[in-house]
């Protein structure tokens, strides 16, 4: 899938993808419009389905609130590609299905706006001159983006389905 | 064998575990509030399966109690609802949850415990294994009773010493969140020991904790000893590390500490109190999961005491809990801050974080004893938030500008 990236730096805290102010509610239509409102207020006017969010560090860290990054998602976002996610966010993204890819120079070499396609299986990411290889999920992550989602996981077979993975005792 | 948390998932699960496994365990209780209990719930109902455990599931009112907005009471009706379909009893609104989950010994030492709140690491503080989840984890809890965890590395804090007077275990917490970054113990679990951390109070225990997750740690784990178990009431018992292999140890000289500042825009840009004392403060927040206990509000009673906060720095004070609240009643501290010019609210997060009262405006600096100074926690993106104990809180109230408590005259 290809779209832009919009680039944002280190530390993009829960509070900041979705403020404490804007997540009094369930309701996705007003997840989705205050996914970054002020971080990046461009970001749910201009967005279109395809584009990425690259950032650098710890995206993502603070609040364990899921509104975040079903907010990104909501967006119909393609992947979010950070060197680093809290620990809560990235489980949060896999259980809800929305792709994550762990690059560590993504935020270095690509610009804000610069067309990429991403493949979130694999954890490619090309441009017209540079191809870079991040790290999608594996193991149990694996096991829960291959079924759709966690709910999906559980609905096809219960904490069964995550036998043989790692170890699963 | 192994650390506290490999001790403890091993004696759970009735076999040898150790870091790097993926384990699925049975919770003891699932967590969730006013703001991530609804998502939880939807996430549960989409399941079409069976409540695990009504007893074992608990929810707490307190992000935004009493609704403040047609919102927030909408989110309270939901849960609400749910809690009388499924003759769940454990519905609170009573203060902040973290709090109520300790005061109704609801987090014991040795158990499993998940919350959809990242600050759940608290319980950790009483030897508890506790960590925060999403909504949709826990509302797969609330089917099935389990969840998965792959057993974490450790991180060892070892304490030397003793904390010198006037340094608490808030200090203690931003000086290693300095020393480690914010995400330095990422995905690992962090264990707090020493001299000074046998030294402290639950209360104390409870804050290192809570901030724990601060610096990205799963959980943040104290051994259990005496003190822990006059507090919590449970049968003594042993839960120790036994031949650890830590991913890292990092050693602390308490004696040499200072009191320190969490300055904006991040919980790592940490300096000591001589570094940013005489900075303007509009607005001083006591409280929260991690700073408002009741040895907190004593310190910071002890400093308010005769004295009239600044009247350019508006002042809230915030019990953790109803326990709290009363026990604060008793001993007196809450006329000593309603007499110091400080505004007392109801239990529960408070402005913590930015979404009921003391909101911040654009430009406005504010000085909290909580946990986080993200850009637009506490309200405008614009406003600056310092993070210190409620000692310099305190202090800082009554020069209406960041003060070491050392420095006040007359001297305490």
């Amino acid at each position: 899938m290809s779209g832009r990236v919009f680039l944002l730096g280190d530390g993009v805290s829960t509070d900041a993808i979705m403020p404490g102010r804007y997540n009094v509610t369930t309701d996705p239509d007003a997840l989705r419009r205050a996914c970054l409102i002020e971080a990046r207020p461009d970001f749910t006017e201009t967005v279109q389905p395809g584009d990425v969010i690259v950032a650098g560090r710890n995206f993502g860290c603070g609040s364990s609130r899921e509104h975040a990054p079903l907010s990104i998602k909501r967006n119909h976002v393609a992947a979010v590609i950070a060197a680093s996610f809290a620990r809560i966010f990235y489980r949060n993204a896999v259980n809800i299905g929305l792709p994550v890819i762990r690059c560590a120079d993504a935020h270095r070499v690509l610009r804000d706006g610069d067309e990429v396609t991403v493949d979130a299986l694999t954890g490619t990411i090309t441009t017209p001159t540079t191809t870079l290889h991040g790290e999608p999920p594996s193991g149990v992550a694996l096991r829960i983006i291959e079924a759709g989602s966690l709910i999906d996981l559980i609905r096809q077979g219960g904490w069964a389905a995550l036998e043989g993975v790692q170890r699963v005792s | 064998m192994g650390t506290i948390t490999e001790e403890l998932f091993s004696r759970r699960l009735g076999h040898d575990v150790h870091a790097g496994d993926t384990v699925i365990a049975e919770v003891d209780v699932a967590m969730a509030h006013d703001v991530t209990g609804p998502l939880a719930i939807e996430a549960f109902r989409s399941l079409d399966l069976p409540l695990w455990d009504a007893s074992r599931i608990v929810f707490n009112f307190d992000h935004v109690m009493p609704a403040n907005t047609v919102a927030a009471a909408e989110l309270h009706r939901v849960i609400r609802e749910f809690c009388v379909e499924h003759t769940i009893t454990n519905l609170f609104a009573e203060g902040i949850c973290h709090q109520v989950m300790v005061d109704r010994r609801l987090a014991r030492p040795g158990g499993i415990v998940v919350g959809a709140d990242s600050h759940s690491t608290t319980y950790g503080g009483l030897g508890c294994f506790a960590t925060g989840l999403g909504s949709t984890d826990i509302g797969v809890v609330f089917a099935t009773g389990k969840t998965w965890f792959r057993i974490p590395e450790t991180v060892r804090i070892e304490v030397r010493g003793a904390l010198p007077r006037g340094v608490y275990a808030k200090d203690l917490a931003l000086h290693v969140i300095a020393q480690m970054g914010a995400d330095g113990a990422d995905y690992c679990a962090v264990e707090w020991g020493g001299e000074a951390v046998a030294a402290m109070s639950v209360d104390e225990r409870l804050t290192l904790s809570n901030l724990s997750t601060d610096f990205g740690a799963k959980t943040g784990l104290v051994e259990p000893d005496a003190v822990t178990f006059a507090h919590s009431g449970d049968d003594p018992f042993e839960l120790r590390p036994v031949r650890p292999e830590y991913l890292r140890t990092l050693v602390v000289d308490a004696e040499r500490l200072r009191p320190q500042v969490a300055v904006h825009p991040s919980i790592d840009n940490v300096h000591d109190i001589d570094d940013v004392a005489g900075t303007p403060l509009d607005e001083v927040f006591i409280g929260s999961c991690t700073n408002g206990r009741l040895s907190d509000l004593a310190i910071a009673a002890s400093i308010l005491s005769g004295r009239t906060v600044h009247p350019r720095t508006r002042t809230v004070v915030v019990p953790a809990s109803r326990g709290v609240y009363l026990d604060a009643l008793s001993a007196g501290y809450i006329e000593t801050f309603a007499r110091a010019g400080a505004l007392v609210l109801n239990p529960g997060c408070g402005p913590c974080l930015g979404r009921q009262h003391g909101v911040v405006g654009p430009g406005e600096r504010v000085l909290s004893t909580s946990n986080r100074n993200y850009p637009g926690r506490m309200g405008s993106p614009d406003a600056q938030i310092f993070l210190a104990s409620p000692a310099v809180a305190a202090a800082s109230a009554l020069a209406g500008a960041i003060t070491d408590p050392a420095a006040l005259e007359p001297a305490l």
